[in-house]
């Protein structure tokens, strides 16, 4: 086990480090000057040229990359262009109140998405499987940033039940677990569970309906295991493969973000990167691209561990 | 005159059993889902197709006195939007470019991951190495988090917009497209067909790309879906597809100021959207479960 957490380890250095070199060719591919979106047009070339070496934009991109990684390492991602503010700190905060979003709407799709998925599997091809299955395509086919948009004209503009933007009263800075807080949560948080509940719903579908078909199943029944009995097996071989999925899905939420914090305003990652591309926030962007990669690579590497020391059937190589 | 009958020397037809494709024609056919979002999706295309000749108002033409009208006012069926144009005539021009941004990526990129993936699991070795380790790199991106922070790097624009969703979806078909060939050249026949002498072109040729085109396809055919609400989605940001153009994400864009006056016209070109993608998705089901593929 030792050994193949090692070896797993070793494996994700070359894919950080392919990472790393696409963030910075992603941002570097952009056109214009890193200091258009700051600079007056009528800034002279003395302060242009000045501030150019203080962001260190005047060396060669090779020499701007070591630099970069070599402060990234240290947990420096340089200081923002449109705020001058260190790009670690705003990342943080930012990452904490989309970790906070992203896990809510995770466990509630996880639930959702299990369920749906159960019934769908064991009463398979009759009406409630094609009810649940139904939920489950429209859970992958409805553009979130849309379906955002309706809860928001149904329960903020017409009943008026919750807000319709925002992080609560003093915004992120003072988040408590308070119902004036938890509020402006909610509608996100439900917008988001949509896309992993599709997933997860297909995914358990999928892997009940292979489980049940099996020898061991007819074996049990012929036993004269209960139903519920029963139901315990197919959850423990089911278990593994669906909390894999929920935790590749919490990556992908992290990352997606951004879509559904614009139609919220939730501040996170996702308003970041907004602000960033339309401010030409290059260290920013960069810096923040980097955050959400390294942790969906991270995720995937816990996931893996996770399952290969949950699920004995996995092999360890 | 003697009128010859041809009749005799018309051969009985051989019972022949149904061909590979045939069969799933059969099937495809008998599943009414499948049938159901197939008409939607060829209706969607040809209400793109001949857009300009059916919108009923000029998409592009707006007045300020009649901004915002409800949905069902005389004249503007579908009301019309924060410029006053016509809304109707604009969700039907919006098929034109919203189809456009979300089918075209997926085309692209089936064409250059397909190469990539055959060429890396047909020839094996330290080219696999490379290009499926490349390929491993944008996995470690969740696709709207590349897509996003490409287009923004590149500036809006529907080229733009169009590279940086082909680039998204490149990786995971190369994947896919390897994973098949693997498995398929491992099978005999293929190793038959190189001790009889076949070069390598031919063999990928007549027996890998006949085996491993129809999974690929099924699979960029599921991408289409995440692929519409990815390009709507880029337009929605502000990136994509530049106004006036008419766009259903970018028309969602500009209509959110409008949800507390005229929630269910902000609310239509979304549900354009949703309605493409849930027929592409159900399309794609069916015909997954007529060719009998896993996944």
């Amino acid at each position: 086990m030792l050994l193949y957490l090692f070896k797993r380890l070793i494996y994700t250095i070359p894919i950080v480090l392919g990472v790393a070199v696409v963030c910075f060719v992603l941002v570097h591919i952009a056109p214009g000057s890193p200091l258009d979106s700051v600079l007056p047009p009528d800034a002279s070339q003395d302060l242009k040229a000045q501030l150019m070496a203080i962001y260190g934009f005047d060396r060669s991109y090779p020499e701007q990359f070591l630099r970069w990684s070599g402060r990234a390492l240290q947990g420096d991602l340089g200081t923002s262009v449109a705020t001058s503010r260190p790009v670690t700190a705003e990342v943080t905060r930012a990452v904490g109140n989309t970790l906070m979003l992203a896990a809510l709407a995770t466990v509630i799709g996880f639930v959702l998405g299990a369920f749906l998925g159960f019934i769908a599997g064991t009463f398979r091809d009759t009406w409630i499987d094609k009810a649940a299955s139904l939920v489950s395509v429209i859970g992958v086919s409805v553009p979130h940033y849309w379906l955002g948009m309706v809860l928001v004209i149904i329960f903020s503009a017409t009943l008026g039940w919750l807000p319709p933007t925002g992080a609560g009263p003093g915004g992120s800075g003072d988040w408590t677990w308070e119902w004036a807080h938890v509020r402006h949560m909610i509608l996100p948080a439900i917008t988001m569970s949509v896309i992993p509940m599709g997933i997860i719903a297909r995914t358990v579908r999928a892997l009940v309906a292979e489980i049940m078909g099996q020898e061991f199943i007819a074996g049990l029944k012929a036993k004269g295991l209960t139903r519920i009995g029963i139901f315990g097996h197919v959850v423990k071989n089911v278990a593994p493969t669906a909390l894999a999925v929920m935790g590749v899905q919490l990556g992908y939420l992290l990352g997606g973000s951004i879509l559904i914090e614009t139609v919220f305003a939730w501040p996170g990652t996702g308003l970041l990167l907004n602000s960033a591309i339309f401010q030409r926030d290059l260290p920013l962007l960069q810096g923040t691209i980097l955050v959400l990669a390294l942790f969906f690579v991270a995720l995937n590497l816990a996931v893996d561990v996770l399952q290969t020391a949950l699920d004995p059937r996995v092999e360890r190589r | 005159m003697a009128v010859v009958t041809h009749d005799r020397f018309v051969a009985e037809p051989v019972e022949r059993s149904p061909s590979y494709w045939q069969t799933v024609l059969i099937r495809f056919r008998r599943d009414p889902v499948a049938m159901l979002a197939a008409a939607i999706v060829l209706a969607l295309l040809l209400m793109a197709i001949f857009a300009p000749w059916i919108v009923p108002q000029d998409p592009y033409k707006g007045l300020s006195l009649r901004r915002l009208k409800p949905v069902g006012t005389d004249g503007f069926i579908l009301g019309t939007d924060e410029l006053g144009r016509d809304m109707l005539s604009r969700l039907i021009m919006g098929a034109r470019l919203s189809l456009f941004m979300g089918v075209t990526p997926v085309f692209i990129a089936l064409f250059l991951g397909g190469a990539i993936g055959v060429v890396a699991g047909y020839v094996g070795g330290w080219v696999n190495t490379i290009l499926m380790r490349t390929i491993d790199v944008f996995f470690a991106f969740p696709s709207v988090l590349l897509a996003i922070a490409l287009s923004g790097a590149l500036g809006a624009g529907i080229a733009n917009g169009l590279i940086s969703l082909t680039i998204v979806f490149i990786p995971p078909i190369a994947r896919v497209a390897e994973s098949v060939t693997t498995g398929i050249r491992a099978r005999d026949f293929v190793e038959a067909a190189r001790a009889s002498g076949a070069g390598a072109l031919s063999i990928i040729r007549y027996h890998i790309l006949g085996n491993v085109l129809g999974p690929i396809f099924v699979y960029a055919m599921s991408l289409i879906a995440v692929s519409m609400i990815l390009a709507s989605g880029l337009s929605f940001l502000g990136l994509g597809v530049k106004p006036p153009e008419p766009e259903w994400g970018l028309m969602l864009n500009t209509l959110r100021t409008a949800i507390y006056t005229q929630p269910l016209l902000c609310a239509l070109p979304g549900l354009m959207i949703f309605i493409t993608s849930i027929a592409f998705n159900m399309l794609t089901d069916g015909l997954r479960s007529a060719m009998d593929l896993k996944g």
